[in-house]
């Protein structure tokens, strides 16, 4: 009979180190399932990444790899340069949804389309967390927000926008999937998701976005458990999960 | 390359690509668009790439990213085009990447014209984005000084881990004159591996960290006292500024760029007719040449600052003389320059007061 | 029935409950005892766990460390 280790905390994840998160943020697991991604292949001295503005925006006080910091929403832009003059190195962005797909909109279309061979880790927790809770453009129909307070109308504020399915619909991106960290069982696949749009830019393949379904317990006024009970029985039917787009 | 014929957008682009710059990111904007066009067409040449953004905002953000490896890269753009980068460059400045900036100045405000203008005056050397941080800023105004200009800034922009613009006129960058265009010594320099990004395995895997970002106000004061410390370095040491006929003048023209071709052109003019008129030109506009405005002799009776825009640099050259001789503006706005006879008729009213 | 054990660090544990909702064995539960944060650290508090992982796949903070006997 003998006993081994069959999960450790990840190497790359920054040695002695106790994230700002709040208890039970989805943040924290989604940060968790890039560094077992770059732990598994062997990318850490080779990897850059681009913190964007949010509450990652300290996600390089996490994962010890080189980092280069971003304005908000231009996480994008930040990392085609990079990719540009390193095409060796492995770039990625990992971007808020009032990041990506508010401020940053036209930042990540063009990036998308122009097929850059990047990796973008996108947590979409339908609110803006680290500014205390304002409507989001992914906040959903009726969920109430601190810029909403009476719930989000579509007669005033639009529709939550479903950013996979909408750059699914360009030629260029290689690979979009939505996944979710609310159950083990999700988190399994979300991180399968995560490592496969490593491995994309890996082997030159192109553009990869995996869009995250997380939580923001503060904000949503839940608790841990309770939050992720409402990101499976309120967010999922809206966002459903899957892969919009892949390479061949 | 011997002395070519070039047009001044063409010329900083060669000089750029002379000077190891093997990455553009730009927009289109009139009066600077053969710059892209010109990157297009050759970077590929020596394997290197242009990328076309989105917007300025784009492109300035590539440009943090590619200047981030500590490799040389470069945008260019117009007024408009630059008031949005303005984010992206306190950002760079915050983060310490170099990064060259060519701003082919047009006339404003706003949409304006696609004119020549010099109206990025106070936008490039006073700030333009948010917090304490400063541009090294470049002012030609010869064709082989857009050359030469753009090819330092470079070299400027590493040493310092600064971003640095090159200040053009839509004049400069449209007019043609003989220039020549050397491969910069530098050129080959490998990127600085002690914090360029994509070394940590150079670096035994210590990573690197580029951001401005300080949660807290001890670190972000220490920065900035770390920025400040870097700017005053270099103040002491990157003033750069030409003065001409100034031992006995009484009056004294003030001007950089295209103005300051005029005004030379006008000074020529009143010596022969024998009246004592000299220039002093700032080529840098950031850090301003307070040294060489200190140094003026005391026979000045007057200072005449010219520029096209509306009077921005008036209020440099007080402070840079202590306010120890009267100083007053001429200028045109609107995408007109100062005639040379407009300067001279402006000397010779001053000089009869 | 595989066998297994978790050890949680506890510096790092912020008492969110989403490992102990997971786990399909009901080995784990918030301990009495608080780390240097001030939070209450979850600890195994029985015999019986089978290995599976699944807390560790879901702790934000990377907290815990799982253990399997191979027979
Ligand atoms: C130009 C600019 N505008 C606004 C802000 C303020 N701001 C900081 S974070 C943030 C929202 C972030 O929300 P999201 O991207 O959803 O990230 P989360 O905190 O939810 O993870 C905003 C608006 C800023 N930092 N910069
Ligand atoms: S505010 Fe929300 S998103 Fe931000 S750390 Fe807290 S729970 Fe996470
Ligand atoms: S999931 Fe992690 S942080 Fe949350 S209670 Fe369990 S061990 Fe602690
Ligand atoms: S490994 Fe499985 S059984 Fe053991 S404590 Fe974790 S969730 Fe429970
Ligand atoms: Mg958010």
């Amino acid at each position: 009979m003998s006993e081994v280790k069959i999960y450790a905390r990840p190497v790359s994840w920054m040695p002695d180190v106790s994230s700002h998160y709040c208890p039970g943020c989805g943040h924290g697991i989604a940060h968790r399932l890039v560094c077992e991604s770059i732990d598994e292949l062997g990318i850490q001295n080779d990897t850059i990444g681009v913190a964007s503005v949010g509450c990652s925006a300290m996600i390089y006080d996490y994962i010890d790899i080189d980092y280069c910091e971003a304005p908000h929403g231009r996480a994008p832009a930040v990392a085609t340069g990079l990719k540009t003059v390193r095409p060796d190195k492995i770039v990625f962005t990992y971007q808020g949804d009032g990041d990506l797909a508010s401020i940053g909109m036209g930042e990540i279309v063009h990036a998308a389309n122009r097929g850059q061979n990047i990796t973008v880790v996108f947590i979409n927790n339908a609110i803006y967390g680290m500014t205390g809770g304002q409507m989001a453009p992914t906040t959903l129909l009726g969920q109430k927000a601190t810029t909403c307070p009476l719930g989000r109308d579509e007669k005033v504020n639009g529709y939550p926008i479903r950013v996979s399915e909408m750059l699914a619909t360009l030629p260029a991106p290689g690979y979009i999937a939505r996944v979710s960290v609310a159950q083990p069982k999700y988190t399994i696949k979300a991180k399968a998701a995560i490592k496969k749009a490593f491995q994309n830019q890996i082997d030159g393949k192109g553009f990869s976005l995996v869009e995250v379904l997380s939580s923001c317990p503060t904000n949503w006024g839940m608790r841990p458990v309770e939050s992720f009970d409402w990101l499976i029985s309120t967010m999922m039917p809206y966002y459903p999960l899957g892969t919009f787009k892949d390479f061949d | 390359m011997g002395r070519v014929l070039m047009k001044g957008t063409e010329a900083i682009a060669e000089a750029a690509i002379q000077a190891g710059c093997k990455f553009f990111f730009g927009y289109p904007i009139t009066p600077q668009n053969e710059i892209p066009e010109y990157m297009s067409a050759h970077l590929p040449e020596v394997g290197g790439t242009y990328v076309q953004a989105e917007s300025e905002v784009a492109s300035i953000n590539m440009v943090m990213g590619g200047g981030a490896t500590g490799y040389r890269v470069m945008t260019s753009s117009s007024s408009p085009g630059i008031s949005l980068m303005s984010e992206g460059i306190s950002y760079i400045a915050g983060s310490e990447i170099p990064a060259v900036i060519v701003n082919v100045m047009r006339a404003g405000p706003g949409l304006g014209g696609i004119l020549p203008g010099q109206a990025d005056y106070l936008q490039s050397t006073k700030g333009g984005g948010n917090g304490d941080y400063n541009l090294i800023v470049l002012a030609p105004s010869t064709l082989q000084e857009c050359v030469d200009l753009t090819q330092l800034s470079f070299e400027l922009a590493q040493k310092y881990r600064n971003p640095v613009m090159v200040a053009a006129d839509g004049f400069m960058g449209q007019m043609m004159e003989a220039v020549e265009i050397h491969p910069s010594a530098t050129r080959d320099d490998p990127a600085d591996t002690t914090w360029g990004l994509g070394f940590m395995g150079e670096r035994g895997g210590k990573r690197s960290h580029l951001h401005s970002l300080f949660l807290t106000p001890e670190p972000l004061e220490a920065h900035n006292r770390r920025l400040q410390e870097k700017y005053g370095r270099i103040k002491e040491t990157e003033q750069r500024c030409e003065t001409y006929h100034v031992e006995d003048a009484e009056l004294l023209i003030a001007a950089y760029g295209t103005t300051a071709r005029i005004s030379r052109s006008a000074v020529n003019n009143l010596r022969a007719e024998g009246l004592k008129v000299g220039m002093i030109r700032p080529i840098t506009l950031w850090p301003y040449p307070t040294d060489a405005f200190q140094a003026l002799p005391d026979g000045i009776r007057h200072i005449l600052v010219a520029e096209m825009n509306a009077g921005q640099m008036i209020d440099d050259v007080k402070v840079a003389t202590n306010c120890r001789y009267p100083v007053s503006f001429y200028g045109r706005t609107g995408g007109f320059a100062p005639s040379v006879k407009e300067i001279e008729d402006e000397c010779r009213r001053l000089l009869a007061l | 029935m595989p066998k297994g054990r978790v050890e949680i660090h506890e510096k790092y544990c912020k008492s969110c409950g989403l490992c102990v909702a997971v786990c399909p064995t009901k080995v784990l539960r918030i301990s009495e005892k608080t780390n240097t944060k001030g939070y209450r650290p979850v600890e195994q508090f029985k015999e019986g766990c089978i290995g599976c992982a699944l807390c560790a796949v879901t702790c934000p903070d990377a907290a815990i460390e799982v253990f399997k006997t191979e027979e």
